[in-house]
């Protein structure tokens, strides 16, 4: 292998280079949102209050990623997701309620827990099918929480059967000079710099604790899965738990943690929904997001990089759609672009069909863009769910989930 | 005679445990809110009025149905978990051709419901055709298609449906389309849906499929070894779509009875949840049609006895969802406990048979 | 060189499943700082014995000891912890884990998981000439390379003696000399290698002791400087099976079955079976004998239309079936008892009337036109219970609870239903008891004198040479040898089979 690098020479390096690093496709992604957003004359597509719509979209959809990469990491496919944080919501409006947001969040994070044991023991204890497992629990996670919340909210001010109004929300934190100095340069609608402002402008004003503390979930979760002898034991009961069982590791034990933390995880999600992303509790307000979550999760790649990435885009499509429309319109250009320049990659890589396709889709959409002035709010909707079933239908031999994901192991299977 | 009885004994042990564990589980989470258990059970265990034992009949008729696209997957070893999509999107496509009325009388009918079916199939036929070209998961391909059917069908009911005040719906069906159906009690008490027939004829042309042809066959052997049915001469890959094309047309078929019987159009009475309730009720009858019609009356039971809840007790109706949920969670666990147990049964009866021989072949 | 104490020491290790004694009486000496082979047949109890010194399996009888000191292994754990480690022949790694992640895994404590360990797994590398990167996944690695990080595990945990299970079964050639020079690196560190193999030649080319088993047992020890190949071969075949009496021809003139010139390659474009042709006749039955894993398997999948050749071409009777599938090749009268009948030839769940539909889908007495004959199904069952003499409680009983032998024998009457022109038997005898066996070697004699074509795949050797008429030897997937069954011993054959001078 290394003999082709060097006899392609330089040129290869340097294509390499760029679609390697993250930093480099940030920033050349940076630089055709720009584009378009200039050629389109839409401010609004990297406008503070759109990235901030974003980041708030984003939190619930990459908490639940989160949540899915722990349990797939060790081997337990958690469909359950959705309703560990169903659960969450109602956990942070009760506790809340009671002890204020942080207890809340706590609360929010237990509920999903309690989600999360329901799916181990029946998938690591009793090895039932951990699809089964899941929709039971989506079943009784949202049984759960509409049934508690009629029973219980009704009483509380600001309560009634199906929503709690009024909760606190964690602090939202500004940083004075950063933020000013960014409103105004972004204020000048300049290329590329101005959209890194809105960013930054976003990121430093009245931003919740919450938010940031779900992005530094990922870093942790990256540490943790990827940099400790606890990671290391996890991910090896995803890959293979016979091997990992003849050198000694606990499989049961690191399944019962991944997916317990996956509840919580999910279970902060449905947090963010009730305290950050709206007042309150309201029944029902997760949805689908756990499934989102899921898909942003498969999306990356079942990395944590790759799923921040996939929970950005779907947040970022998802914010849009409260927006005016003429941004989704632009953002169709967007698509267009990034389609071709993929159908221009593969094409480098040499998968002519696969690169045939996808070209012809970004034909496609550019011809949408062109012939059309808006995009009807459905389509937005619809995108997470889309994107992921191209990725999966175009990539999926470069998708690599864990080798023993959703399989039934048992002590003592090995040798 | 004897081993008979024991295995029916067995195959009933599960549901039996399964329907305890769910009732304790909802008594102690009606106890711990503060309500009361005994009114909660005592209203439930009332006899039905006339009006809700024609209401229970045709949502066990839709249930039903559900089920058996389900347990068409599940045989096979496919997990269609997007039943609702299915429904969803078929529905929508019958109503509108219903309401368009290119045919007259029951001539409509009859071609809305194969209308119903081909979009159903079509729509599953999806993931069939990404699981078997490029190796997707159908849970997820379904999962997708699930949230993309709803958006859509909300796309072309905005755009396309008739605006009336606050709702939009398809075009009503004329009455000659109309199917209606029959008053086992006062008028006033409601029609069972003609259209509910069809749970009962499917659930036996499921049976007769399964069990009396070879397709079933083919289909129940794939689903229990996939290695023994290709070395049996079965096309795995060709399995795999038929199952879930044939579980995507029967959901197709899921809401039908209401179409034509009461609702007359795809608009706000549309029932969703219902693809999610066939998939608990096939877990919970072991995808077997008898076992399954058990739980689709026991669900469909549950969702209509529960309106009786907001008259006279503080307990609210959407606790049954708590049940049925761990009603199914418990009868899956349940049913791999006792496999386990099962296994071990035999092992040892075989073991007992073959004391004294010594071969020494180790597998 | 040798010193005072024994790195090993098993006595009278015995270990019995549910009905069958796996192992019995087996006393194994090793030597410190030497490779002791142990060889025997497939199922003569090496793999038992092999888990039960990891710690997998608990011996019911008999005692280990380890450097001198007595022990019990509970667990790999406990057995890493005396120094004992294990490289299965299925390989135990994570694919999508680096070398060092593979590495260190369970045993973090050791030298962490960062630099120390990247160090040390470069210096076991570099003294036994493992050529390991520490950074790369282990899905990028060969066969070989994988073998060596398995190895270099096991040193990683600091044992000194080491079990290969089978380990040149998967290598070519030249990895197996590479291999070789590693392991005699290894016990020139004083490390002691027990080498489980049933290849002579490669046995005689590393061991220093041997030790022979036989049904569950060891039966001798050898030298390897002084013994030969058929000494040995002896010593593992034995003689003591109710050996199949051969009978007089009934081979006629008309071809059944011939194969020219197949070649089927797998996904990377390597050869799994070469350029090979037969024929089979009428009333003939054809052996064919080799060392498991040489391309057996493949060519049954082959003529069984569940993988289709490369090159080549397949007659069946008069007619090209080089692309049929299986249904339609079953149709045309091909039976087939394959090598693992739990997962090929039978729904374990089902009834037994529903299994002697499996396979016969299409045909009377199992169907009619698109429906299922349950009726004639189920007679058709009771035929072939009361027939082939299956135990069982009825024809409703599930067939996981019968015994191996009464599921085989099941197997083989519903195969030879439906008058076939062609049966394919691959190990048809294979763990089932000795009265099982009889009455299947009854059964394919009877069905060849009725003029039926078989094709016998065993490791048995004894069985092939009394059921076949003629014996062809398999090796990488080449048939590398023709053998008369009248004048050749099982000697000759394994010689031939593990690529000896015939």
């Amino acid at each position: 292998m290394s003999a082709t690098t060097a006899t392609t020479g330089r040129k290869r390096t340097i294509v390499e280079r760029l679609t390697t690093s993250w930093l480099y496709i940030g920033l050349i992604g940076i630089g055709v949102v720009s584009f378009v957003r200039i050629i389109t004359d839409t401010d609004d597509l990297t406008g503070a209050g759109t990235i901030r719509a974003a980041i708030i979209a984003t939190c619930p959809i990459l908490a639940a990623a989160l949540g899915g990469l722990w349990a797939e990491r060790a081997g337990v496919v958690n469909i359950g997701l959705e309703g560990q944080m169903i659960l969450g919501t109602w956990g942070a409006a009760f506790f809340t309620y009671h002890y204020g947001p942080w207890v809340g969040i706590l609360g929010a994070a237990l509920l999903g827990l309690i989600g999360g044991l329901l799916h181990a023991v029946a998938t690591v204890t009793f090895g039932v099918d951990h699809i089964v497992s899941g929709v039971a629990i989506n079943l009784i996670g949202a049984g759960a929480a509409t049934y508690l919340a009629e029973a219980i909210f009704p009483d509380y001010e600001g309560g009634g059967p199906r929503q709690l109004n009024g909760l606190e929300a964690p602090a939202q934190i500004t940083i004075p000079g950063v933020s000013d100095l960014a409103n105004s340069i972004a204020d000048r609608h300049w290329f590329v710099v101005s959209d890194i402002a809105s960013v930054v402008q976003a990121l430093t004003t009245n931003i919740s604790t919450l938010s940031l503390l779900i992005f530094a979930l990922v870093i942790v979760s990256a540490l943790v899965l990827w940099r400790t002898s606890f990671g290391l034991r996890l991910r090896s009961c995803g890959e293979n738990p016979q091997a990992a069982e003849t050198l000694g590791i606990n499989v049961y034990l690191y399944k019962y943690v991944a997916v317990l933390v996956s509840g919580a995880l999910a279970g902060i999600g449905g947090g963010f929904l009730a305290l950050v992303a709206s007042s309150g509790f309201s029944n029902g307000q997760t949805g689908g997001r756990g499934y989102i979550g899921l898909a942003a999760m498969i999306f990356g790649n079942w990395r944590p990089g790759g799923l921040l990435a996939g929970a950005l885009t779907f947040g970022y499509t998802d914010s849009l759609r409260l927006r005016d429309t003429q941004s989704v319109h632009s953002l169709l250009l967007l698509v267009a672009i990034g389609l071709l320049a993929f159908a221009a990659w593969r094409a480098y890589k040499r998968q002519v069909t696969g690169a045939l396709v996808v070209a012809g889709a970004g034909v496609l959409v550019m011809a949408w863009f062109l012939l059309t002035d808006s995009v009807p709010r459905e389509f937005t909707v619809m995108t997470p769910y889309v994107t992921t079933m191209f990725v999966l239908a175009l990539g999926s031999q470069r998708l690599r989930m864990p080798a023993a994901d959703g399989k039934p192991y048992r002590r003592g299977s090995a040798g | 005679m004897t081993g008979r009885l024991k295995s029916v004994a067995l195959a009933l042990l599960a549901p039996a445990i399964a329907i305890v564990l769910s009732i304790l589980v909802t008594t102690l989470v009606i106890a711990a809110v503060g309500s009361s258990p005994g009114e909660f059970w005592s209203t439930m265990f009332e006899v039905p009025k006339p009006r809700l034992r024609v209401d229970i009949v045709n949502q066990t008729a839709m249930i039903y149905i559900a089920a058996v696209a389900a347990a068409i997957g599940f045989r096979m070893g496919l997990f269609n978990i997007g039943l609702e999509g299915q429904y969803t999107i078929a529905s929508f496509a019958a109503a509108s051709f219903a309401g368009a009325a290119y045919l007259g009388g029951f001539a409509n009918v009859i071609a809305s419901l194969a209308v119903a079916m081909l979009v159903g199939a079509a729509w599953s036929g999806i993931a069939g055709l990404l699981k078997t070209t490029r190796g997707v998961s159908e849970v997820i391909s379904t999962i997708m298609l699930n949230a993309i059917a709803v958006t859509l069908v909300g796309y072309f009911l905005n755009n396309y449906g008739v605006k009336e005040g606050n709702t939009v719906h398809t075009k009503n069906l004329e009455p000659s389309s109309t199917l209606g159906g029959f008053s086992p009690f006062e008028d006033r008490d409601g029609e069972i849906w003609a259209l509910s027939i069809v749970a009962l004829l499917l659930g036996i042309g499921f049976w007769v499929l399964l069990n009396k042809t070879r397709f079933g066959f083919d289909l129940r052997a794939s689903g229990q070894s996939e290695s023994a049915a290709l070395a049996s001469g079965i096309n795995p890959k060709r399995m795999i779509l038929i199952s879930m094309m044939l579980s995507g047309a029967v959901a197709g078929l899921i809401w039908m009875p209401a179409l034509f019987g009461g609702a007359r159009n795809y608009g706000t009475s549309f029932q969703v949840g219902l693809g999610f309730l066939g998939i608990a009720v096939a877990l919970l009858g072991r995808n077997r049609p008898v076992g399954m019609l058990f739980g689709a009356l026991l669900f469909a039971f549950l969702s209509v006895k529960s309106n009786d809840l907001t008259f006279g007790t503080d307990v609210s109706p959407s606790i049954v969802q708590i049940t049925q949920g761990v009603a199914v969670l418990a009868v899956v666990v349940t049913y791999e406990v006792v496999r386990r147990w099962r296994t071990r049964l035999e092992q040892r009866a075989v073991s007992r048979e073959l004391t004294g021989t010594t071969a020494g072949a180790t597998s | 060189m040798p010193s005072a104490v024994d790195a090993v020491q098993l006595r009278g290790i015995g270990k019995r499943f549910p009905g069958v004694v796996a192992n019995h009486d087996v006393d194994v000496t090793i030597r410190p700082g030497t490779v002791h082979a142990l060889i025997g047949e497939n199922g003569a109890g090496k793999s038992t014995l092999m888990k039960i010194l990891y710690g997998v399996q608990r011996p019911d009888d008999g005692t280990i000891a380890i450097e001198g000191e007595q022990v019990v292994l509970k667990s790999p754990t406990e057995a890493i912890e005396v120094g004992v480690g294990m490289v299965f022949q299925h390989f135990m790694l994570a694919d999508n884990l680096t070398v060092l992640e593979n590495m260190v895994l369970g045993a973090e404590k050791l030298h962490g998981i960062g630099d120390g360990a990247r160090t040390e797994i470069r210096r076991i590398s570099d003294r036994f000439g493992f050529d390991l990167d520490p950074d790369v996944l282990v899905e990028r690695l060969g066969v070989a390379a994988r073998q060596r990080l398995e190895i270099a595990k096991v040193l990683y945990r600091g044992a000194r003696i080491i079990i290969l299970d089978e380990p040149t079964a998967v290598l070519v050639p030249q990895e197996v000399d590479a291999l070789f020079e590693n392991l005699r690196e290894l016990t020139s560190a004083g490390n002691s290698v027990l080498f489980i193999s049933h290849k002579l030649d490669e046995v005689l080319a590393i061991a220093d002791d041997i030790t022979v088993m036989r049904r569950g047992t060891t039966v001798g020890t050898a030298d390897p400087a002084t013994a030969t190949k058929q000494e040995l071969a002896e010593l593992m075949v034995g003689s003591e099976l109710p050996s199949p009496e051969t009978e007089e021809s009934t081979v006629t003139d008309t071809v059944q079955l011939s194969l020219s010139d197949v070649t089927l390659t797998d996904e990377f474009g390597r050869n799994l079976l070469s350029d090979l042709s037969l024929t089979i006749r009428r009333g003939e039955v054809l052996g064919i004998a080799g060392v498991e894993g040489n391309g057996q398997a493949e060519l049954v999948e082959t003529i069984m239309g569940m993988r289709i050749p490369t090159a080549g071409r397949i007659m069946l009777g008069d007619e090209d079936v080089t692309h049929w599938h299986t249904r339609r090749l079953r149709e045309a009268g091909i039976g087939y008892i394959p090598e693992d009948r739990h997962r090929h030839g039978l729904l374990l769940d089902a009834p037994l009337w529903e299994n002697r539909i499996l396979g016969h889908q299409t045909r009377p007495p199992s169907s009619k036109g698109m429906f299922i004959n349950r009726r004639g199904a189920r007679k058709d069952t009771e035929r072939i219970v009361a027939d082939y003499d299956v135990r069982a409680p009825g024809i409703d009983t599930p067939s996981r609870a019968l015994s191996g032998g009464n599921q085989q024998k099941l197997i083989v009457g519903r195969e030879m239903s439906g008058d076939p022109v062609l049966l394919i038997a691959s190990h048809p005898t294979r763990g089932v008891d000795v009265g099982a066996q009889a009455a299947i070697w009854d059964h394919i004699k009877r069905a060849r004198r009725a003029g039926l074509a078989v094709l016998l795949i065993s490791a048995d050797l004894d069985e092939l040479i009394g059921l076949s008429d003629t014996i062809q030897v398999i090796l990488r997937g080449r048939f590398v040898g023709t053998f008369d069954p009248a004048k050749v011993t099982p000697q000759d054959l394994g010689t031939a089979m593990t690529g000896g001078a015939a």
